[in-house]
């Protein structure tokens, strides 16, 4: 019997038992929808994330002081690690250390609450130039303005703040010009963020940010960095500024061993690659829990095979007696779990996609996220094929049992 | 030569039942033969066996001049697929599946050309007279019509043999004479038919009735075309 004409009588005998088929086919649809819907997401978190590291630029480097934190409690040492401080920065601008460098800045980390007529608030509090906050981070005042070069140099009491800051302390009043309080010294706020909400690392609207000399002389009281930021004047370079940096700095510090480095450089390139790097983590560890889903819902392929093989045997004996082969009937049967499991797997694309499309739009609308929906077409085909192969792996057994029943047996049967 | 030639043609099953006990007769072509016995006698075993849906355990049996034991089972499902027609007391037709596509149903594991099987399909539902019946499902058939739907379906690859297993014994005797008149007819075309029954009268409608009791041969005589007239007229 041709390939044809066994798909046709197989897609018959799918038909004629259309509820039995689409309840046999509900597992493959759920494997194949959560496979389609677990890439969209992950693929959209990654896009989302990638393009918040992407805001910090491809040609800058960031230097943090203390060992790379290999975990969330290593962290602390950032904090606390001294290592970084004004001549270094020093270092670093002279063009015969680093001739890539075109600017570098830096930023200190405070932490402490703002009040102000006895509403307090506890912010993300940073000392920073303007450039960290205005070029790298991309943010920039809704009212007001940022503190000025000179206001950087003289220790300037100026601070500018998030929109939720703003809402907390002053409500609907006016906060430009107002006196707040950080760390009991008075601050005048010269403006306010323009409202950016919550991204993947900070929420920006909770941001307190003031001149980086007046946070270490007036608020933390310590002379060094907690980040240092240098641009060079191409992506392309990023390497070998790397390692510029790192040589200027040991020479500095007088370390010979790279291994006791009191700092550490990161690049975008590098974040990105650890952030590829979990995302993929986690999708093979999710794709493993929706693999076994598949290999349930394929059980269940089998069963409902089983039971429709048993109920059909006088169907096979006719087959048989009017000159159907073994292979014919085996084949028969396999074409039915395949495009029983194949329907499921498109059905499973189309709702994964239709449910990742509004799963994009209520993250865009509701958590002001930009989500961009990507449907993601490796992971159909990939759930296209897939779905058919269990068809195939768990047809095979009934069809087998199918094809190996006797003529006569099976005409006999009541 | 004979078409069906078979030689002490024994069959004991699994469990021990002796179903044939050596079972010898030649069939040639063109001939209606009626196997008459009780049931347990071994006649729908014998059927079986020339029919090639099940091997003898002992005995020779040549079909069109070929034994049983020379086939692959891809091989005896290509003969009675092409030289054999079956029609059983069940009729086994397709469930929602219409009259032509049931007739159809042996084409599709035939070598003939897809642009033949209607053309085929149609034909042999005209020669047992359901043309105006053609797109009805089973269901919608009365039992005669469901047996001439299965007729056409054995007739449609144009056997050299066609089996028949009881043909009218799910069917009222009205019925049942319309079916044993279409067997007539296909005999007077030039058909081999081979039927088993356990009614006299229906065997009587053959030119040759061979009497099997407890798996053995206890009688075969051909019927003369006046004693069949006399006890059963044909319309």
């Amino acid at each position: 019997m041709s390939v044809k004409q066994t798909f046709k009588t197989s897609l018959i005998g799918v038909k004629t038992n259309k509820s039995r088929s689409a309840l046999t086919i509900l597992g493959i649809v759920i494997g194949i929808t959560s496979i389609i819907l677990m890439m969209s997401i992950g693929q959209g978190a990654e896009n989302l994330i990638l393009d918040e590291v992407a805001g910090f630029g491809a040609e800058i480097i960031v230097v943090r002081p203390g060992q790379e934190p290999t975990g969330p409690t290593d962290i602390a040492e950032t904090l606390f690690s001294d290592s970084l401080k004004e001549r270094d920065i020093e270092m670093l601008k002279r063009k015969e250390n680093v001739p890539d460098l075109i600017d570098v800045t830096s930023a200190v980390i405070v932490t402490g609450s703002v009040s102000f007529e006895g509403e307090t608030y506890r912010p993300t509090l940073f000392g920073g130039s303007v450039r960290f906050f205005a070029e790298i981070l991309n943010l920039e005042p809704g009212e007001g303005r940022f503190y000025t070069e000179d206001e950087i140099r003289t220790w300037a009491n100026v601070a500018v703040i998030g929109t939720k800051v703003r809402e907390e302390l002053f409500g609907n009043d006016e906060a430009i010009g107002k006196l707040i309080k950080i760390k009991d010294k008075k601050f005048r706020v010269v403006g306010v963020f323009a409202k950016k909400g919550q991204t993947a690392f900070y929420n920006f609207d909770e941001l307190v940010i003031v001149p980086q000399t007046t946070a270490q002389v007036y608020l933390t009281g310590t002379n060094h960095y907690h980040e240092v930021l240098i641009k060079v004047s191409d992506p392309s370079v990023v390497k070998r500024a790397v390692h510029d940096i790192e040589a200027t700095l040991r020479e500095s510090h007088g370390i010979t061993d790279p291994k006791k480095d009191d700092f550490f450089v990161v690049t975008q390139e590098g974040v990105v690659q650890q952030i590829s790097t979990i995302i993929g983590a986690l999708t093979i560890f999710l794709s493993s829990i929706v693999a076994i889903a598949l290999v349930v819902a394929g059980v269940g392929v089998m069963n409902i095979m089983l039971v429709s093989v048993t109920e059909r045997t006088r169907e096979i004996g006719l087959r048989k007696a009017v000159g159907a082969t073994n292979k014919d009937i085996l084949m028969q049967f396999l074409f039915e779990a395949v495009i029983l499991t194949g329907t499921g797997g498109i059905i499973g694309i189309v709702l994964g996609g239709a449910l990742s499309f509004i799963f994009s739009i209520a993250l865009t609308q509701y958590a002001e996220l930009s989500w961009p929906f990507s449907f993601p077409i490796l992971a159909a085909v990939l759930g296209f094929f897939v779905s058919m192969l269990v068809g195939l792996i768990f047809g095979l057994y009934p069809a087998r049992k199918a094809a190996k029943k006797s003529p006569i047996e099976a005409l006999r049967y009541e | 030569m004979a078409l069906i030639e078979a030689r002490n043609i024994e069959k004991t099953y699994s469990d021990g039942t002796r179903a044939l006990a050596g079972v010898s007769f030649d069939i040639k072509a063109g001939e209606f033969v009626a196997i008459m016995g009780p049931s347990g006698s071994g006649k729908s075993t014998l059927l079986h066996i020339l029919g090639f849906l099940d091997r003898p355990t002992k005995g020779n049996y040549r079909f069109d001049d070929k034994t049983i034991n020379d086939r692959s089972e891809d091989e005896l499902a290509h003969v009675r697929n092409k030289k054999m027609g079956f029609v059983f007391q069940m009729f086994n037709l397709l469930t929602r599946t219409s009259a032509l596509e049931n007739v159809k149903l042996p084409l599709i594991y035939s070598d003939v050309k897809e642009s033949l099987w209607e053309k085929s399909a149609k034909e042999a539902i005209d020669s047992v007279g359901l043309s105006h019946r053609i797109d009805f499902e089973p269901n919608k058939l009365s039992g005669g019509e469901r047996q001439r739907v299965a007729i056409a379906r054995a007739l449609v690859n144009r056997p050299q043999v066609i089996f028949a297993d009881e043909p009218t014994g799910n069917l009222d005797s009205k019925s049942g004479e319309v079916i044993m008149g279409i067997l007539h007819k296909l005999h007077r075309e030039g058909h081999t038919i081979l039927m088993i029954t356990h009614e006299t009268y229906t065997a009587e409608h053959a030119n040759r009735i061979i009497n099997i009791y407890d798996g053995a041969i206890i009688n075969d005589h051909k019927v003369t075309s006046q004693h069949k007239a006399h006890k059963h007229p044909i319309k």
